[in-house]
């Protein structure tokens, strides 16, 4: 269709030549630049996702490993048994336990990730407006966190809050406190946890969006009769919005799988999304289930924001 | 409408004094009044204790090069620095802690410093808004402000979505959108090209007429501040070395500084060799012979000065002029045709260079000249002034 209709506007030469070109134009360079990234992560993210998609689709089994085959075939009996098990999906709907615990990872990623920006927002701000070497030492301190591994800081977290740990040792010497504070193992942990842990990945995209910022505007701002707090919410923070969206992405999306946070400093009564798919994993060894609770949570959480991601895309692009 | 009642006033003004300009008159009071201002960073002076007076419905631009502290000085009449020493009063007020939000004074940025996430209307809205006007108001006066610009069809545009001379016009609409008593422009048309920028400054003194404000302009582009203002206060290192109508900035340049920066001049260095209250003749080694220039100076007994003579005021000829003053020979090194007129660089037996600008007056030049022409430089005597500092 389309090709009959070109033809009525191209004559045949200078279609063959576009074929040609078409042929000839195409950039082998840019092709490896973008070929090696997808390769990437078509290894290691595509399908390992469609592996796990599989094993959600299938039954526990006492085997190894532990669930039933989706595919059997024997070529001499001469069958092929195709089975998809829709039952893990059906039993995440039924147990009311499993929406719990999807809410309330929700609910302490959204609470963190807001206190995140609650505390980025100045240090970004204060990283922008500061100068030159400043500047560099700042953004240093900022990532210098990630030189040791992230369990271990995770690990110092539990020494300081803990009943005889630095905090309360440090409160009750001053006589702040006549008894030491549970802080360790509580949801307070696991917010502070997670607040600590993310930080860096809020602050520099908030910094990278302030720092673009010209500082004339506030001035313009003010000349024309704005207050300063009122030419930081007129002024800055539209203009950052870039920044505080990819900032909240970035912690809110790895806060609600977090594992190790609500393991190591939560108590037993935080329920996380991670902890109950480490639980189907390693103690009820029911991978399928497992996979079906990763699977959703994988829709729940990037499906819409993949396509809040989109509409913003084409928004600035106007 | 908006515009009537400044232009009254102005009228009123001008016809009760017979057309002398404010500043001209001894009781005048002025409008913007800085006194004594000092502004220092640190160890550097950025302002070194600066008066000036600006006077209602002026258009006063301080002309300076990088790092003259002009738009140091603008900045602290627009509040976002303070003085280290002085004052500042607006239409009497003094200034002293008063924040920029509450000046009654808008500035235009060089950058424009237009909000990006902002519409042209909402710009030009913002500083109404935050006075509270109502809605209904908002729109009318940023409808008329815009349609002043010429803008009124692209209201709904985001800046980024605008030429350079068009956001100009943005910004320019924005800043005077309040009825600012006292508009300060930093490099105004800095960012334009040179024809969009020569049809700008006619507009822009249109527009300060009709509505009246009183502008102050930064610029480092002298021709700027000729074709532009009523006044102009030419800055050097924190100093205002000169204020003056743009005339006689050009023909009665104080000092060697001013004489330099603004135009081209040719400097003959020498001695005053007799000093008369109505002349001074002045022997020049480099210019090989004495000069003559009809107005007294105030200087010391053979004081070393400079005599500063404008290329355009020096006529060429081959043949010998009568005239026995102001005579002097030369060759031709160097001509560069520009079309509306010619250049020469004229070598004199002492080694200095001479540069003469003769107007085009027709296609055919009545007398050619040429690379290696032996010719006569002369000029009258009301031509050279001479510069004691």
């Amino acid at each position: 269709m389309s090709i009959s209709t070109g033809s009525v506007w191209v004559d045949g030469s200078s279609s063959r030549m576009q074929r040609y070109n078409i042929f000839r134009r195409v950039n082998w360079g840019r092709f490896a630049v973008v070929a090696i990234p997808a390769f990437w992560l078509g290894i290691f993210f595509f399908i390992p996702f469609l592996v796990v998609f599989k094993i959600s689709l299938s039954e526990t089994a006492i085997a190894v490993p532990p669930y039933t085959p989706l595919l059997e075939w024997d070529l001499e009996e001469a069958y092929i048994n195709l089975k998809i098990s829709l039952g893990n999906y059906l039993y995440l709907l039924e147990d009311a336990f499993y929406l719990e615990a999807y809410l309330s990872s929700i609910k302490i990623a959204a609470i963190s990730t807001f206190f995140t920006l609650l505390i980025a927002f100045p240090i970004a701000y204060l990283i922008a407006r500061s100068d030159g070497s400043r500047r560099a030492l700042l953004l240093a301190l900022v990532i210098l966190p990630f030189w040791t591994s992230f369990l271990l800081r995770v690990y110092a977290w539990m020494g300081f809050l803990k009943k005889n740990g630095i905090v309360n040792e440090f409160l009750l010497s001053l006589g702040i406190i006549d008894q030491p504070l549970v802080m360790l193992q509580t949801d307070f942990a696991v917010y502070l946890g997670i607040v600590y842990t993310y930080l860096p990945f809020m602050v520099l995209p908030l910094y990278s969006a302030l720092e673009k910022m010209d500082m004339t505007l506030l001035e313009a701002a003010e000349d024309l009769g704005c207050r300063p707090a009122q030419s930081f919410f007129l002024i800055t923070l539209p203009l950052a919005i870039p920044g505080i969206v990819a900032g909240c992405l970035l912690v809110f999306i790895p806060a609600v799988g977090e594992f190790v946070i609500p393991a190591l400093l939560g108590g037993s009564d935080t329920l996380m999304i991670g902890r109950v798919l480490w639980d189907e994993f390693f103690l009820n060894r029911d991978w399928p289930m497992a996979s079906a609770v990763a699977i959703v949570m994988l829709i729940v959480l990037v499906l819409p924001i993949m396509l809040i991601r989109n509409g913003q895309g084409k928004g600035e692009a106007i | 409408m908006t515009s009537s009642q400044p232009i009254d006033t102005q009228n009123a003004t001008a016809t009760a004094n017979s057309n002398v300009p404010l500043w001209k008159q001894q009781d005048a009071e002025p409008f913007l009044k800085i006194e004594n201002i000092t502004k220092k960073f640190g160890e550097f002076t950025a302002v070194d204790n600066i008066s000036l007076d600006i006077y209602k419905n002026e258009l006063f631009c301080l002309l300076g090069g990088s790092g003259s502290g002009k738009s140091t000085l603008l900045r602290m009449l627009a509040g976002f620095e303070s003085p280290t020493s002085g004052r500042i009063l607006i239409d009497g007020v003094d200034m002293a802690g008063v924040q920029p939000w509450k000046r009654p004074v808008n500035m235009m940025f060089q950058s424009y410093a237009l909000f990006p996430h902002l519409s042209v209307a909402d710009n030009v809205a913002f500083g109404l808004k935050r006075e509270g006007a109502s809605k209904h108001e908002v729109k009318k006066r940023v409808a008329e402000m815009l349609d002043m610009v010429q803008l009124g069809h692209l209201g709904k545009r985001k800046p980024h979505q605008l030429s350079g001379g068009q956001r100009q016009r943005v910004a320019l609409a924005r800043s005077l959108v309040k009825r600012p008593k006292l508009l300060l422009l930093d490099e105004p048309l800095g960012a334009l090209d040179k024809k969009l920028r020569e049809e700008t400054q006619f507009e822009l003194i249109n527009i300060q007429e009709e509505l009246g404000v009183t502008f102050v302009v930064v610029t480092h582009d002298q021709e700027e501040a000729m074709t532009l203002s009523t006044r102009i206060g030419v800055m050097n290192h924190g100093v205002i070395v000169q204020t003056d109508e743009p005339h006689d900035v050009y023909e009665y340049p104080n000092s060697r500084f001013v004489a330099e920066f603004i135009g081209s001049v040719n400097l003959f260095e020498g001695k005053v060799v007799e000093d008369q209250p109505a002349h001074v003749r002045i022997d020049s080694a480099e210019a090989g012979g004495t000069l003559f220039v009809n107005h007294g100076i105030s200087c010391a007994p053979e004081q070393i000065v400079h005599v500063a003579l404008r290329p355009e005021k020096i006529k060429i000829s081959h043949n010998r002029p009568d005239q026995t003053e102001n005579c002097i020979q030369g060759v031709i090194e160097e001509i560069a045709y520009m079309g509306s007129l010619s250049v020469f660089k004229v070598r004199l037996p002492s080694g200095k260079e001479v540069r003469v600008t003769q107007p085009n007056f027709t296609r055919h030049m009545g007398e050619r000249f040429t690379w290696e022409d032996k010719v006569f430089l002369s000029w009258d005597e009301d031509s050279s002034v001479v510069l004691t500092s």
